[in-house]
């Protein structure tokens, strides 16, 4: 998603962002207003952070609905964007920014270039892949347990973990991480100015075109030598930059981000934090559970309609944007019960935190292994796990497309 | 008296390889190497029934379809 919202960021006009209503949280919550928008009038016309007028759509069933017709809520037409004072780029340069996006376009264009990607992330694909994750996982904790108590657990467990699997996975070596960790962060990063983002968004690209010209001189054994080795004459440069890029990016700050807020919210919830500790059966549901209570894709993802629609009963015009609110769908109650409670016993399945219809997240495979890997290898090797601080001086990162903890310091 | 079996049909052109039909209902579903699903028609058996509706309903591209009901 987050290619697709740095292009929003990108065409958007240079005001200091106000967080706009579907951004706003307490703690893990969104806002009280966001709940009464969803169970009274379900969509509403509100400001993106950008200042740009946009739809909000904030009901269950309505966001799954918007999300499986991809003809009438495009990704690809965003002529809604162009709002005045965004910085200008020359045709040729957002065609080449755009390249590889699988976020920027819609069927067939995007059929193409998911099916070359989806042989790397079916489940089997994923189970091959579990030792090693394991491995990483008790390397960064064994890590911890000679550095502390205490520990920051973003900054040695969240981010760590997730990014040298991205990195292994892709072939990016793991030693850059120091400055690519930095840009994709702050690429995010809603309350710093355009212009900024868009000179980290051309300095990240500059960094994948030398990693891309190198599997192209000599593939290696990652995903970027399988596509260059598989699709190498179906793939244009720009579009190989354009897909590590955006795999680099989703792959390490969703998953970091859900590893941290949900090791708080299991902090916060100690009977049930002892129920994924001991018990190897809680842990699926409980992953499908934090996903679906922390709903961490914040921002809300974004869609343009092609024509004239009617979503829960509300008119929008043709080539208006669309803003989809899955945080406060996953807690609507015509999906669940008490959906502002975290129950990791109950059955979360039908959240859309992974979104729906053909763009739903790649990566949900491999980001469900890392996080049914991580919390129970984290609980045993800590039983003790504590906060270090009290609950009210965590801080958490809400100017940022991904909801998550800017650290978690912690004790045991 | 016949119980009627549930079926389930799935369309690879639609098919977006999510892999959330294998996850839900390992007993049912399989993806090829190309990452779609290669069931294309299946009756299902009663004791996965459950699981595999919820694979149904769980599928983000609609590409799979109870066609018995
Ligand atoms: C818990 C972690 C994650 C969450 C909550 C998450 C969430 C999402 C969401 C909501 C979308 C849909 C965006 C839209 O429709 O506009 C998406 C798409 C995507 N995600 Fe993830 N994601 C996670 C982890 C990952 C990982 C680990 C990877 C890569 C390895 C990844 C790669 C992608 C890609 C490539 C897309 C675009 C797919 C397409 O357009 O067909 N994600 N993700
Ligand atoms: S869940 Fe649907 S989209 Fe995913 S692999 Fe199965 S059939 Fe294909």
């Amino acid at each position: 998603m987050t290619e697709t919202l740095q292009e929003e960021a990108r065409e958007a006009p240079e005001t200091p962002p106000e967080m706009p209503l579907h951004m706003r949280r307490k703690g893990f919550d969104p806002v009280p207003e966001m709940a009464a928008l969803r169970d009274d009038e379900g969509v509403r016309q509100v400001e993106t952070a950008f200042g740009m007028p946009a739809f909000l759509v904030t009901r269950h069933a309505d966001v799954k609905a918007v999300l499986a017709d991809s003809a009438r809520f495009s990704n690809e037409s965003r002529r809604a964007f162009d709002a005045p004072g965004a910085p200008k780029l020359s045709a040729e340069e957002r065609d080449r920014m755009r390249a590889g996006n699988l976020l920027g376009v819609d069927p067939p264009e995007h059929t193409r270039l998911r099916r070359m990607l989806t042989p790397e992330f079916t489940v089997r694909r994923m189970r091959r892949l579990e030792p090693r994750i394991v491995e990483i996982v008790d390397d960064h904790l064994d890590q911890m347990g000679k550095a502390g108590p205490p520990s920051d657990l973003v900054a040695d467990f969240a981010l760590p973990i997730p990014s040298l699997v991205i990195c292994e996975l892709l072939g990016v070596p793991y030693a850059d991480r120091e400055s690519f960790q930095r840009r994709t962060g702050k690429l995010l990063d809603i309350s710093l100015p355009m212009d900024e983002r868009l000179e980290l968004g051309r300095e990240s690209r500059e960094y994948m075109a030398g990693l891309v010209a190198r599997a192209q001189a000599a593939p290696g054994d990652d995903m970027l030598g399988m596509l260059v080795r598989d699709h190498g004459d179906d793939l244009s440069t720009d579009e190989l930059i354009g897909i590590a890029g955006l795999l680099l990016i989703a792959g390490h700050e969703t998953t970091s981000n859900m590893l941290g807020l949900g090791a708080l919210a299991l902090l916060r919830h100690p009977e049930q934090l002892a129920l994924v500790r001991d018990d190897p059966a809680a842990v699926a549901p409980a992953v499908e559970e934090l996903l679906r209570f922390l709903g961490i894709v914040h921002s809300g993802i974004p869609r343009t309609t092609t024509r004239d629609v009617e979503v829960g009963g509300v008119a929008i015009p043709a080539g208006s944007l669309v803003i989809l609110a899955l945080a406060a769908a996953n807690r609507d109650p015509r999906l669940l019960a008490d959906g502002d409670r975290l129950d990791i016993t109950r059955d979360a399945a039908g959240h859309v935190a992974f979104g729906h219809g053909v763009h739903h997240c790649l990566g949900a495979p491999l980001a469900r292994m890392e996080m049914r890997i991580a919390f129970p290898a984290l609980l045993r090797r800590f039983p003790r796990l504590a906060l270090a601080v009290p609950f009210d001086e965590v801080e958490f990162r809400a100017f940022h497309f991904i909801y998550g903890l800017r650290s978690l310091p912690v004790t045991w | 008296m016949k119980i009627s079996q549930m079926r389930i049909t799935a369309d690879r052109d639609v098919c977006i390889g999510a892999g959330m039909c294998v996850m839900t209902a390992e007993e049912v579903f399989d993806q090829g190497d190309d990452g779609i699903v290669v069931v294309i028609e299946v009756e299902v058996p009663p004791e996965h029934a459950d699981a595999a509706a919820r694979a149904v309903a769980a599928c983000p591209s609609g590409a799979l379809r109870r066609v018995d009901a």
